[in-house]
């Protein structure tokens, strides 16, 4: 007859549990599944240079390369930007940049006015190579190794703590990793 | 509120029923056929915008729902079955922009967790009423001699 009483207790338990664990998961973060596949194909030309083209064969030149998706219309970015350009300031990896539903003269400007921690930015104006990637918020965030394998994804801004806590100790085993 | 304004409202919310698919679909798409559009519209019913989770393609006006059903009214137009088109959200989004997910490992206890809760129900509820079957069965037993004397007793000394 215990269990009479205390089978409520034991299911507000299971229930407890369950909650306290759905309130700490972020429905924003969906996990891709493009992380450990090869980086989808793009060519695009490059956002200060109309002549030039960016491809994501680039990013296999180096040990490991970031990939940052940006807009100047989007908040998120320039909360972001100031740490992208410390990172750039450090050398501590090649930052590639993608363009996403910008204007050209709107992202020229906003470069201009903040800085431009990128090597070289893509400038996807209709937002294809966007869905090629699986962007559904800017800013996002890859970062590719050698092999053109993409190996991590961040959804909203690259700040210090997640680059600290995550980011960095990844791209240390990557750049460790065997040619 | 009175009852011709009750009336009223009700009244609107019927006539406004039939507009709310309607409302989302503001882009004008062009198709080859009937049966094209009808796939167009089931197919972005089915996928969910990622931009707000809630809403499907079909609902959304953000930007990337707006892009992704040109993507869909283009592999519609290029003769792309509706697998394809599926096959190629899950590839980029993954199972998540599925409003009707594919029944696999992770997926069991969303799909047959409802119809376990409902067995196991069913299972409690068979549980309790023959435990109180059970329970009648043996109260009902006749009094005894003694019993039935002493109640007698009692019954006279409230009067």
């Amino acid at each position: 007859m215990k269990l009479r009483f205390l089978l409520p207790l034991l299911i507000f338990g299971v229930l407890l549990v369950l909650f306290v664990v759905g309130l700490g998961i972020n429905p924003r973060e969906v996990p891709s599944p493009l992380i450990g596949r090869p980086a989808p194909h793009f060519s695009l030309t490059t956002l200060t240079a109309a002549d030039q083209q960016i491809t994501e064969a680039q990013f296999g030149q180096q040990p490991v390369a970031l990939f940052n998706v940006w807009a100047s219309w989007c908040t998120a970015c320039r909360e972001e930007h100031p740490f992208l350009m410390q990172l750039s300031q450090q050398a501590e990896i090649p930052i590639y940049g993608l363009n996403y539903k910008d204007e050209r003269p709107d992202a020229i400007a906003w470069l201009r006015r903040f800085g431009n921690p990128y090597r070289i930015i893509g400038h996807d104006h209709d937002g294809r190579v966007g869905i090629d990637w699986g962007v559904y918020g800017v800013p996002e965030t890859f970062i590719v190794d050698r092999h053109g394998t993409i190996r991590y994804k961040q959804i909203g801004p690259l700040t210090e703590q997640v680059w600290r806590e995550q980011v960095a100790p990844l791209v240390a085993a990557i750049r460790a990793e065997a040619p | 509120m009175s009852y011709p304004s009750i009336r009223a409202l009700l009244l609107g919310l019927v006539l406004m029923a039939p507009a709310a698919p309607l409302l989302a679909a503001i882009d004008a798409y062009q198709f080859d056929s009937t049966a094209q559009e009808e796939r167009f519209q089931r197919l972005a019913a089915e996928l969910r915008c990622l931009v707000c989770q809630n809403q499907s393609l079909a609902d959304s006006n953000a930007g990337l729902a707006k892009d992704l059903r040109d993507q869909v009214h283009e592999m519609i137009l290029a003769g792309k079955d509706d697998k394809e088109i599926v096959d190629y959200m899950v590839e980029r989004y993954g199972d998540f922009v599925l409003y009707r997910p594919p029944v696999q490992a992770n997926t069991w206890l969303l799909w047959f967790g409802p119809l376990a809760l409902l067995g196991v129900g069913a299972l409690a509820l068979i549980l309790f009423l023959r435990h109180r079957a059970a329970a009648r069965a043996t109260t009902a037993a006749p009094l005894s001699e003694a019993e039935r004397e002493r109640l007698a007793q009692l019954l006279e000394e409230r009067k």
